[in-house]
C-alpha cells in the first residue's frame, strides 16, 4: 500500500460539498457548504501529518472524505495505486482494514451497552479475522498495548474516564493492523494532564508499529509537538503545508502567521516578547466564500489581485507548499 | 494597597445522594483593585464552584457554602449579605462571565434587550436612555455597526460576537471585578486572541480587577499577575506569575507545566505526563490529594494535608510538605 515518492496516500483535488436544500415537499437545491474545496496533499508513509485549522475549516471533513464516510464530490484519493474514490462494496471494506479512524468524542463513539471487549473485537469480527480464542487474545493484547488492565474486558464504558475510554477508542482502532490511523480531535475533550497521557501513547504506538498518523486538531502546539510535517486550512482550503518547524519559523501564509502569534505560550517572558497579530472579524460563511482568495476578509496585507483572482497552491520552496499572491 | 476581595477560609460542599463532594475545602487568599488574577485547574478542581461562591450562586439544595468569608471591598462579607442586597451587588460591582456565550444569552430575546434590561434594573433608565447606552457599550466591545445590532437575537451572532455582547453586558454597571470563567474556551484561537486583547484594553481603560478562570496555562500566562493553581478543591500553590512558570515549587503544577505543549518547542521533546487521575472528591484521602499521582511523595504526605506555605520567594505561597526537594530537582 505505497503510491511514487514513499506516500501512502494521496489526495488530489478533492472536493466535499453539502447541498444546501430548500422548500418541504418540493425540494430545491439551492446552493452548497464548500466543505473541502479543491484540497490535494500527500501522507508519506510513516509520518505524522498534521492538519490544523479552526471551527469549520473543513479538516474534519477532508479526514472523513478520505475513509469514505462521506462521498467525496470530485477528485481522487489515492491508497497504492487505487483511487478509493472509485471502490465500491466488498474492495472498499477490504481497503478501509488498512484505515482506522479515532473520534474526538470518547463518550459518543463508544457503544454504551457494548462491553469493551466487544468494542474492541467488533473489527475484528466484521472483518472476519479472528474467533474464539485467537480473538480473545487479541483483545487481551490490544488493552495491554493501550494501557489499560485486560481485566477490564467485561465491563462497560461509562465505567472508565475520559482518557481511558480514548484508549478504548485507540485499541479498537489498532485492532486491524491499519497502515493509517485518521486521529480526529483525539485530546480536545480532555483535561491537559490526560491529553499529554494519550500523545505520549499514539507517539509509543507510532514507534513501535510504524503506523502512518493524519492528526486532526485545532491545537496548534499540540499539532506541532506530534506531527513531522503540518497543513493548515482555512475555509474549505489548505493555505500553507510543510516541514514542523519550517511553518513555525518561516511561516509564509497571512493566515498561518496570525494563527501562529495566536497561539498563547505558557511562559510569561515570552508572552511579553511576542508581537501579536489579531485578524479583524470572523470566518466568512462557506456557503458563500468570498471571491477571490477566500481569506481577503480579514487579511491584513489584502493588494487588489487577491479581490479578483483565487491564488495558486503552489511549492514555493522545496517541501513548502503555499497558496497566496504576496509570497514570492 | 487595600484588598478589594479577601477570602478566607471558603469551604463549598454538594449533598449528593451519592455522598458529599468536597469541592472547595478551606481557600483563602487576597486580590487588590484592579489587579489581575489567574485561577488555574482542570476539570473538578473546583475554581468555577469557588467563583460561584463568591458571587453566592451555589445551587442549593445540594450545594451549600459549609464556612468562610468573602470580604468585598468596604468589608462587606457577601455571604452575610441577605439576598436583596446579594442582588445588587451581582452585576453592578461585581460581573461574570461565563464560558459558553450561547447558553448564557436568551435566546428568545435580541441581544439589546437583554443589555437594557440590567441597565434599567441598577441604574433606573429610561428606555430610550437605556437603548443608547447599549449601543455605546456594543461599540466598546468592538461589535462593528453596534446599535443596528442591538435588534439580532443571539443566534444571528458569531461565538466571538456573543462572548463580546457577554463582555458589554457584564461590563454595563462599571462593575470592580470581572469574574471571566474559562471565557474563551469554546473560541477559535485567532478570536481568543481578539477577546484577550478586549479584556486587557477594557481593564486598562476601566481599572476594574479582574479574575480569569481556565485549564490553560498559557493564556493567563500573558494575562495574569497572580495565579493560584487549584487541585482538589484547594489552592496548592499561588504566586506572582513570573515566579509560578519560572520557579515552580509544587509537583501538579511541574506536571501540568509539563503536559503543556509549547508551540516554540525544540523537536524531539517529550510531553512528561502526570500518571493517574485526579481523586474522587467523594472520597478525599486524608493527606494531600496529589499524593496518588505525585512522583515526589513520602510517607507523610499520606497522613496530613500539607498547609500553604511560604517560599523563598516573596508572595510564592505552596502546599508540599517536600517543596524544597522538588524545587532543588527542578531548578
Amino acid at each position: 500500500m505505497s503510491g511514487g515518492n514513499g506516500s501512502l496516500v494521496s489526495v488530489r483535488n478533492l472536493k466535499k460539498y453539502f447541498p444546501i436544500m430548500r422548500g418541504t415537499i418540493i425540494e430545491r437545491h439551492v446552493g452548497d457548504i464548500k466543505a473541502v474545496n479543491d484540497v490535494s496533499f500527500d501522507i508519506i508513509k510513516g509520518e505524522t501529518l498534521g492538519l490544523v485549522g479552526e471551527t469549520g475549516c473543513g479538516k474534519t471533513t477532508v479526514g472523513r472524505t478520505i475513509l469514505r464516510l462521506y462521498e467525496p464530490t470530485d477528485g481522487a484519493i489515492i491508497v497504492g495505486g487505487v483511487n478509493l474514490a472509485d471502490v465500491t462494496g466488498g474492495d472498499l471494506r477490504r481497503m478501509r482494514r488498512q484505515m482506522q479512524m479515532i473520534f474526538q468524542d470518547p463518550y459518543a463513539s463508544l457503544n454504551p451497552r457494548m462491553t469493551v471487549g466487544s468494542i474492541i473485537a467488533a473489527p475484528l469480527e466484521v472483518h472476519n479475522i479472528a474467533r474464539g480464542k485467537e480473538k480473545h487474545d487479541r483483545v487481551q493484547d490490544l488493552l495491554q498495548m493501550v494501557g489499560l488492565n485486560p481485566y477490564f474486558v467485561n465491563r462497560y464504558p461509562h465505567e472508565f474516564s475520559g482518557g481511558q475510554r480514548q484508549r478504548i477508542g485507540i485499541a479498537r482502532a489498532l485492532a486491524l493492523n491499519p497502515d493509517l490511523v485518521i486521529c480526529d480531535e483525539p485530546i480536545s475533550s480532555l483535561d491537559v494532564s490526560i491529553q499529554a497521557q494519550v500523545v505520549n501513547l499514539l507517539e509509543e504506538l507510532q514507534e513501535k508499529l510504524g503506523l502512518t498518523y493524519l492528526f486532526i486538531a485545532h491545537d496548534l502546539s499540540m499539532v506541532r509537538h506530534i506531527s513531522d510535517r503540518m497543513a493548515v486550512m482555512y475555509l474549505g482550503k489548505i493555505v500553507e503545508l510543510t516541514d514542523r518547524d519550517e511553518i513555525y519559523l518561516n511561516p509564509l501564509h497571512p493566515y498561518t502567521q496570525a494563527l501562529m502569534s495566536a497561539v498563547p505560550i505558557p511562559d510569561p517572558d515570552v508572552a511579553v516578547r511576542r508581537t501579536r497579530i489579531i485578524l479583524e472579524g470572523d470566518i466568512p460563511s462557506p456557503a458563500n466564500p468570498p471571491v477571490g482568495c477566500n481569506f481577503n476578509t480579514r487579511c491584513p496585507v489584502a493588494t487588489d489581485v487577491c479581490f479578483v483572482d483565487e491564488p495558486v497552491y503552489r511549492e514555493a520552496k522545496p517541501g513548502h507548499w503555499v497558496a497566496c499572491h504576496l509570497v514570492e | 494597597m487595600e484588598a478589594l476581595l479577601q477570602v478566607k477560609n471558603l469551604a463549598t460542599r454538594f449533598y449528593t445522594d451519592e455522598g458529599i463532594v468536597h469541592a472547595v475545602n478551606g481557600i483563602s487568599y487576597a486580590m487588590e483593585a484592579g489587579e489581575t488574577l489567574g485561577v488555574v485547574g482542570e476539570s473538578g478542581c473546583g475554581k468555577t464552584v469557588h467563583a460561584l461562591s463568591i458571587m453566592r450562586l451555589i445551587p442549593s439544595p445540594p450545594g451549600k457554602i459549609d464556612a468562610g468569608e468573602v470580604i468585598f471591598d468596604d468589608g462587606r462579607d457577601l455571604l452575610k449579605l441577605s439576598s436583596g442586597d446579594m442582588r445588587l451587588v451581582r452585576g453592578a460591582e461585581i460581573a461574570m462571565v461565563f464560558q459558553d456565550p450561547m447558553t448564557s444569552l436568551n435566546p428568545v430575546f435580541t441581544v439589546g434587550a437583554q443589555i437594557v434590561e440590567a441597565l434599567k434594573i441598577h441604574f433606573a433608565m429610561t428606555e430610550t436612555e437605556a437603548k443608547g447606552r447599549a449601543g455605546e457599550l456594543l461599540e466598546m466591545v468592538g461589535i462593528p455597526a453596534a446599535n443596528n445590532r442591538l435588534n439580532d437575537y443571539p443566534h444571528q451572532f458569531s461565538g466571538g460576537m456573543r462572548q463580546r455582547a457577554m463582555i458589554a453586558m457584564a461590563l454595563s454597571c462599571d462593575p470592580k471585578l470581572l469574574i471571566a470563567d474559562e471565557p474563551t474556551t469554546a473560541l477559535d484561537v485567532t478570536i481568543q486572541a481578539q477577546i484577550v486583547d478586549l479584556v486587557r484594553r477594557l481593564q486598562a481603560q476601566l481599572g476594574m480587577a479582574v479574575m480569569w478562570i481556565t485549564h490553560d496555562l498559557g493564556v493567563v500566562a500573558e494575562l495574569a499577575r497572580k495565579i493560584n493553581v487549584m487541585y482538589a478543591g484547594y489552592i496548592i500553590e499561588r504566586g506572582d506569575v513570573h515566579s509560578i512558570y519560572k520557579r515552580t515549587r509544587h509537583p501538579y503544577t511541574i506536571g501540568l507545566l509539563g503536559s503543556l505543549p509549547r508551540l516554540d518547542e525544540t523537536p524531539g521533546t517529550k510531553l512528561v505526563s502526570i500518571p493517574g487521575l485526579p481523586p474522587d472528591l467523594i472520597a478525599l484521602p486524608q493527606g494531600c490529594p496529589f499524593y496518588a499521582r505525585c512522583t515526589y511523595r513520602a510517607d507523610q504526605c499520606l497522613e496530613e494535608m500539607p498547609p500553604l506555605e511560604p517560599t523563598d520567594d516573596e508572595g510564592h505561597i505552596v502546599a508540599c510538605w517536600r517543596w524544597e526537594y522538588v524545587a532543588g530537582r527542578n531548578a
